[in-house]
C-alpha cells in the first residue's frame, strides 16, 4: 500500500513528555466538548456519516495531483472537514482519521497523538471554521470560496507552525533549522489544500448545497469561533516572520516567561539553549515573512469586507 | 487494490494473541511512556527494552525479527532532529563549514540525537507489534474498556469498516483519470498545476456527495436491523490471571528498566 | 469444470472484411501476453489477438476469465508480464503510454469511477483539455461527442443527478472527445433498464469506430457485433463470427455461456 507518511505526523520520541501530555489535555478537553456538542445537535444517524466522513478524509489524502518533477501534491482535509460538517463534527471525524493513521499505520506516535490531533484535526478546524462562518451567511459564492481557500491554507501554515514549535520546545530540533523549513514546505502545500479545498465546496455547492453544514451552525450561532479562528489565524500570520526571521527573540521571550525551567525533574535539560551561529535570516524565511504579510493584509480585507456586508445585508 | 490492503494483522496460535486486548494496548503505551522518561545516554537502558521488545516478538511466534524488518518506516521523519546534533550544550567535537554556516557537532547534541532515534525506533516497533497481534475490531472494543468514549470508537469502526470501499473508489477515480492524462508528441498537456489541483478537489467532492449519500442508505439499513443507537459487541473480555501476571511482570520489567536507566 | 478446446474451424480466425495489401490490421496487436498478480494468480495465459480498423469484437466469457485484466492493459493500468501490445503500431510502454491514452478509449464498467467533474461538459472536455488543445477545439469536441452518444441536451448538468443509462452515455462520449483509434468498453450494457439498453445498442452499431467490448449479453453481441473472441480462464479458446459461434451450444456451455 503506497501509503505515505505526511510531515505533519509526529512520531514518538520527538516530543517530551511534558509537551505530549500538556497536548493531550487539550486535545481531551476539545473532544470532550465535541462529542457534548454533536450529541445533542445531531443525534444518533451522525455517527455512522462521520464515520463514512473519516473514511472519506482518509481516502481523499491519497488523491494526488502532479506539480512538478515527479512530486506530487496531497490534502489534510481539516478545514474541509470543519467547513462542511461543522467544527465539531469535524473535530471528531480528524481526530478518528489521526487516531487510526497512528494505531494501524505508526504514522505518528501514541504517546504524541494528542499533539497530531491538535495540530491537523482542532487547530485546523477552529481556523477552517472560524474564518469560513464570517462569510457563511453571504449570498456571494465566490466571496465564500475565497475565505475558504485562505482559511485552509491558513490552516496549513499553522499546523506546521505549531508542529515545529512543539518540536523545538521539546528540544528535538533548533528553531532557525525547522520554523523555516516547516514554514516554508507548508506554505506550499498549503497552497495545493486551498486549491482542493475550494475546488470541492464549489462542487458541492453545486450539486448539494443543502448539505453544508456550516450554514446550519450558522443560523444557531457560532460566532465564538469566529473569534477563536481569527485570533489564532492572527496569531500563526504573525508569529511566522517573526520565528523564521528572529528564532533568538523567540528564545528570549520563551526564557522571560520561565519555558526553560518547566517540566519534570528529569535529569535532562528539557530545552537547550540554541544560539547556533547560523544565519539569523536566511533567503527563504524572509520570503516567506513578504508572502505571509501580503496574505495577511488581504485576508483582512476579506474579514473585513464580509463583515460589512453582513451589516448593510 | 486488495481488499486486505490496511489489515495489520497477521494471525498466528501464540500466547500473545490470546492476550486480553487491555493489556497489550496498555503495556504498549507504557513501554513507549517509558522510552520517553529514560534520560538521554541511558543506553543500557534502551538496550534492556530492546530486549523486552524481542521477547515480545519471540512470544508473538511471528519471528523474533517481525518488527525489525518493518521498524524503518519512521526513518524520513529524523531528518528533522538531526540539528539537535548540533546542540552548543556539550564538548564540541568538530568544526565543519559549509559554505559560510559554520557547525559545530556535540558530544551532548550526539547522544541526544542517538537517544531520540532509538526512543522513536523502540516504540514504533511497539505499535507494529500490537496491532500485529491485535485484531483491529478487538483493538477498538478495548479502547471502550479503557473509557474511551463510544462515540468516538463507534467513528473509528465505520472508518475501519468503509476504508477499503472509499479508498478503492478513490484509486479508481484516478486511474480513470490517468486513463484521459493523455499527450500527443509535440504538444503541451496537462495544463498548469492549478487546473490539476483543481480537478483533484472536484474529485473530492464527488466523493464527499457519494459518501454523504451512502451513509444515508447504511443507516437506513442499521435502523432496519433493529439499530438504537449503541453499537454492541459480541467477543466479551475478561481478564484471566493470566492477562494479570502478565500485566504485573511487564510494568515491573519497565519499571526496572527505568531504575537501570538512572544508575550511572 | 474442463475446458473443451474447440474443433480447429470455429478457432480459424475468418477476416470480416477483404485484405487489402495496405489495409491497417494494426489497431491493435497484442503478441502472447501473460500477466500474473502479486498474489500469484495467474490471470492471462498468453494472449494473442488481432484488431483491423473498423472492426467491432465482443469480448465474452465467465467472470474470471481475465476479460477485464485484458482490458487494463490496453492502455497500459497493468503491465509487466511477458508479452507485448501495439496500438496503430505504438507499442505499449511507459514511454508511450501519454500517446497510448489518446489513442485508447478505455471506458470503465463503472461509470461513477469515469465522471469525477462536476458538470457533463467538464467531463467530456477533461480529455482534451489535458492534451493542451485550444479552447475553441475542445468545445468543437465536446459538441461532437456528445451529439454521437445522442447527450447534446446534457451539456450543463450535472453528473452527480444523472441515471445510470444517462452516465454510461457520458462517460463513452468522454472517451470519444479524445478521438481514440480504439474503444474499449468494459460490460457496457450491465445494470441497464430494456430502454437503455436499446439506446445503448443504438449508439454502438451507430459508432464508426474499432471497438473491443466485452459483455455478458449474448444477444447484444449478436446484435452488435460481427466478430466474438471468447475467454475463458486466462485464454482465448475461440475467435470467430459471432453467428457461427452462437451457434456451437457445446462451446458456449463449456465455458459458462447460454445461447441467447
Amino acid at each position: 500500500m503506497h501509503y505515505a507518511p505526511a510531515p505533519l505526523h509526529i512520531p514518538d520520541g520527538f516530543l517530551n513528555l511534558v509537551v505530549s501530555l500538556i497536548f493531550w489535555a487539550l486535545t481531551i478537553i476539545a473532544v470532550g466538548i465535541a462529542i457534548s456538542k454533536t450529541n445533542k445537535a445531531l443525534g444518533e444517524k451522525q455517527v455512522p456519516l462521520m464515520g463514512i466522513m473519516a473514511a472519506f478524509i482518509f481516502a481523499a489524502q491519497m488523491l494526488n495531483f502532479p506539480v512538478a518533477g515527479g512530486t506530487s501534491g496531497h490534502f489534510l482535509g481539516g478545514a474541509l472537514a470543519a467547513i462542511v460538517l461543522g467544527p465539531w463534527a469535524g473535530i471528531l471525524v480528524m481526530t478518528a482519521v489521526v487516531a487510526v493513521q497512528g494505531l494501524l499505520f505508526q504514522d505518528g506516535g501514541l504517546l504524541v497523538m494528542g499533539a497530531n490531533i491538535f495540530n491537523m484535526g482542532i487547530l485546523t478546524a477552529v481556523i477552517g471554521f472560524g474564518l469560513y462562518r464570517i462569510v457563511s451567511g453571504s449570498a456571494n459564492k465566490t466571496l465564500k470560496l475565497a475565505v475558504a481557500g485562505v482559511a485552509a491554507w491558513l490552516s496549513t501554515i499553522a499546523a506546521a507552525l505549531l508542529t515545529a514549535l512543539q518540536l523545538w520546545i521539546s528540544g528535538t530540533s533548533s528553531l532557525q533549522i525547522v520554523m523555516p523549513a516547516m514554514l516554508g514546505v507548508h506554505v506550499l502545500i498549503g497552497i495545493g489544500e486551498a486549491i482542493i479545498t475550494v475546488a470541492a465546496l464549489a462542487f458541492i455547492m453545486q450539486s448539494r448545497p443543502d448539505l453544508l453544514q456550516a450554514e446550519k451552525v450558522a443560523e444557531k450561532g457560532g460566532r465564538g469561533w469566529i473569534a477563536a479562528g481569527v485570533i489564532v489565524s492572527l496569531i500563526a500570520v504573525l508569529l511566522s516572520p517573526l520565528a523564521s526571521g528572529d528564532p533568538d527573540g523567540l528564545e528570549r521571550v520563551a526564557e522571560d516567561l520561565g519555558f526553560l525551567e518547566v517540566g519534570l525533574d528529569a535529569p535532562y535539560t528539557i530545552l537547550p539553549d540554541y544560539t547556533i551561529p547560523f544565519l539569523g535570516e536566511t533567503a527563504l524565511s524572509t520570503i516567506v515573512a513578504g508572502i505571509v504579510g501580503a496574505l495577511v493584509v488581504l485576508g483582512l480585507m476579506v474579514v473585513v469586507g464580509g463583515m460589512l456586508k453582513k451589516r448593510n445585508a | 487494490m486488495h481488499a486486505d490492503a490496511f489489515d495489520r494483522y497477521y494471525a498466528a496460535e501464540s500466547p500473545l494473541h490470546r492476550l486480553d486486548p487491555r493489556v497489550k494496548v496498555v503495556v504498549t503505551v507504557a513501554f513507549i511512556l517509558s522510552n520517553a522518561l529514560l534520560p538521554d545516554g541511558a543506553w543500557a537502558a534502551f538496550g534492556l527494552g530492546w530486549i523486552f521488545l524481542l521477547l515480545a516478538n519471540s512470544a508473538s511466534k511471528l519471528g523474533v525479527d517481525f518488527t525489525f524488518r518493518r521498524s524503518f518506516i519512521a526513518l524520513p521523519f529524523m531528518l528533522v532532529a538531526v540539528s539537535a546534533i548540533f546542540a552548543p550544550s556539550g564538548q564540541p567535537l568538530a568544526e565543519w563549514t559549509m559554505g559560510g554556516i559554520s557547525l559545530v557537532p556535540t558530544d551532548a547534541g550526539l547522544i541526544r540525537f542517538g537517544s531520540i532515534l532509538l526512543r522513536t525506533w523502540l516504540s514504533v516497533q511497539a505499535g507494529i507489534l500490537l496491532v500485529a497481534v491485535t485484531q483491529f475490531p478487538d483493538l477498538i472494543h478495548a479502547f471502550e474498556h479503557l473509557r474511551v468514549p463510544a462515540v468516538l470508537t463507534t467513528i473509528v469502526a465505520f472508518l475501519y469498516r468503509y476504508l477499503f470501499v472509499l479508498t478503492d473508489e478513490v484509486l479508481r477515480l484516478l486511474r480513470a483519470r490517468d486513463s484521459r492524462s493523455a499527450a500527443l508528441p509535440g504538444q503541451k498537456s496537462g495544463r498548469t498545476v492549478f487546473w490539476r489541483a483543481q480537478i483533484a478537489g472536484h474529485m473530492a467532492g464527488q466523493m464527499f456527495l457519494r459518501s454523504y449519500e451512502r451513509s444515508d442508505r447504511i443507516y437506513n439499513a442499521m435502523l432496519a436491523r433493529g439499530y438504537a443507537g449503541q453499537m454492541r459487541t459480541l467477543r466479551a473480555h475478561l481478564m484471566r490471571r493470566r492477562d494479570w501476571l502478565v500485566l504485573s511482570v511487564s510494568i515491573l520489567a519497565l519499571l526496572f528498566i527505568q531504575l537501570i536507566g538512572r544508575i550511572g | 469444470m474442463p475446458v473443451t478446446h474447440p474443433t480447429p474451424s470455429s478457432v480459424e480466425f475468418i477476416e470480416t472484411h477483404p485484405t487489402l495489401p495496405d489495409y491497417a490490421c494494426d489497431v491493435l496487436q497484442v503478441n502472447d501476453l501473460h500477466f500474473s498478480y502479486p498474489d500469484g494468480h495467474v490471470a492471462l495465459h498468453g494472449i494473442n489477438l488481432t484488431l483491423c480498423k473498423g472492426d467491432k469484437v465482443a469480448l465474452v466469457g465467465p467472470n474470471g476469465a481475465g476479460k477485464s485484466t485484458l482490458m487494463l492493459h490496453l492502455n497500459g493500468i497493468l503491465n509487466g508480464g511477458k508479452g507485448n501490445i501495439s496500438i496503430a503500431g505504438l507499442p505499449v510502454t511507459d514511454k508511450n503510454l501519454p500517446q497510448i491514452r489518446a489513442a485508447v478509449g478505455l471506458v470503465f464498467q463503472n461509470p461513477d469511477d469515469q465522471l469525477f467533474s462536476p458538470t457533463v461538459f467538464e467531463d467530456v472536455a477533461f480529455g482534451p483539455l489535458h492534451m493542451g488543445y485550444p479552447e475553441a477545439e475542445v468545445r468543437e469536441r465536446v459538441e461532437q461527442a456528445l451529439a454521437r452518444v445522442r447527450m447534446s441536451a446534457y451539456r450543463d448538468r450535472l453528473s452527480h443527478h444523472l441515471s445510470v443509462g444517462e452516465k454510461k452515455r457520458i462517460a463513452i462520449a468522454t472517451v470519444l472527445s479524445m478521438s481514440p483509434q480504439l474503444l474499449v468498453l468494459d460490460e457496457p450494457s450491465a445494470g441497464l433498464d430494456p430502454r437503455a439498453r436499446r439506446t445503448l445498442i443504438n449508439l454502438l452499431k451507430e459508432l464508426d469506430i474499432t471497438m473491443l467490448v466485452s459483455t455478458h449479453d449474448l444477444a447484444l453481441a449478436r446484435e452488435i457485433f460481427p466478430r466474438m473472441v471468447i475467454m475463458d480462464e486466462g485464454r482465448i479458446v475461440a475467435d470467430g463470427p459471432t453467428a457461427e459461434l452462437l451457434e456451437n451450444v457445446p462451446l458456449l456451455e463449456a465455458h459458462g455461456l447460454e445461447k441467447p
